[in-house]
């Protein structure tokens, strides 16, 4: 079983430079902790105690995880992952 | 050190005009490793406030995933500041994470002129660059 997960390159530190790397899991939380064993601290970049970290965008095939079931979103075999760091800031 | 066209650099600036007191953010699009700002592309601002912006998240995603269809990357990460300085402020620089973009700060808090300024932002440091405005 195999889920594709797409790492923005300020996240490549943690996977070697790889941009695309391979998990599994039931659930992004279960997918999240299975990438944190190959890649060690890369979840907490992620998620914040038990929810995802308000500046970061992660979105399954095309939808934005935050409008299905956040980190307990269903994943399965062929899914596809993408972390993207929110763009934002402003003057105060 | 960024060279951006006379038609770029004036897109920008009406952008920041045209939404002000909103903050207006954006991207230039140009090939991957190139350095060059080429493809102008207006983001919404999520937040539509005078002091914060944010992209919105779908938007965001399919021009990321358009611009690496199209082997491109963010080359220019552009906002205005609509009430202070073209400098990026704490929260710029905490939320900066394309370390490879050169970051656009607009200033329209003076109705006459507007501030263009560029900068790197890596790793919490920023560094002012100057602007080369090819005509």
């Amino acid at each position: 079983m195999a889920i594709e997960v797409r790492i923005p390159t300020i996240l490549r530190t943690y996977t070697d430079g790889a941009k695309q790397v391979e998990g599994t899991g039931a659930t992004l939380d279960e997918l999240l902790a299975d990438l944190d064993h190959k890649y060690g601290g890369l979840r907490d970049r992620l998620i914040d105690g038990s929810s995802l970290r308000r500046f970061v965008n992660v979105y399954l095939n095309d939808e934005d995880v935050r409008f299905l079931a956040g980190l307990e979103t269903p994943v399965k075999d062929g899914d596809t992952v993408t972390v993207l760091p929110a763009v934002a800031g402003g003057a105060g | 050190m960024l060279t951006i066209s006379r038609e770029l650099h004036d897109q920008i600036v009406a952008h920041a005009r045209a939404d002000h007191p909103d903050e207006a953010c954006g991207v230039l699009a140009g090939p991957a490793g190139s350095d060059r700002p080429e493809r102008f592309i207006p983001m919404t601002n999520a937040e539509r406030s005078p002091t914060f912006y944010r992209f919105d998240s779908a938007e965001q995603f399919r021009v990321w995933r358009d611009m690496d269809d199209n082997d491109e990357e963010p080359v220019v990460i552009y906002h205005s500041h609509t009430a202070t300085q073209a400098y990026p402020s704490r929260t710029d620089i905490s939320y900066a994470s394309e370390p490879g973009a050169h970051y656009v700060l607009v200033s329209t808090r003076d109705e006459d002129q507007t501030e263009f300024r560029s900068y790197r932002i890596v790793d919490g440091e920023v560094t002012e660059e100057p602007v080369t405005v090819a005509e």
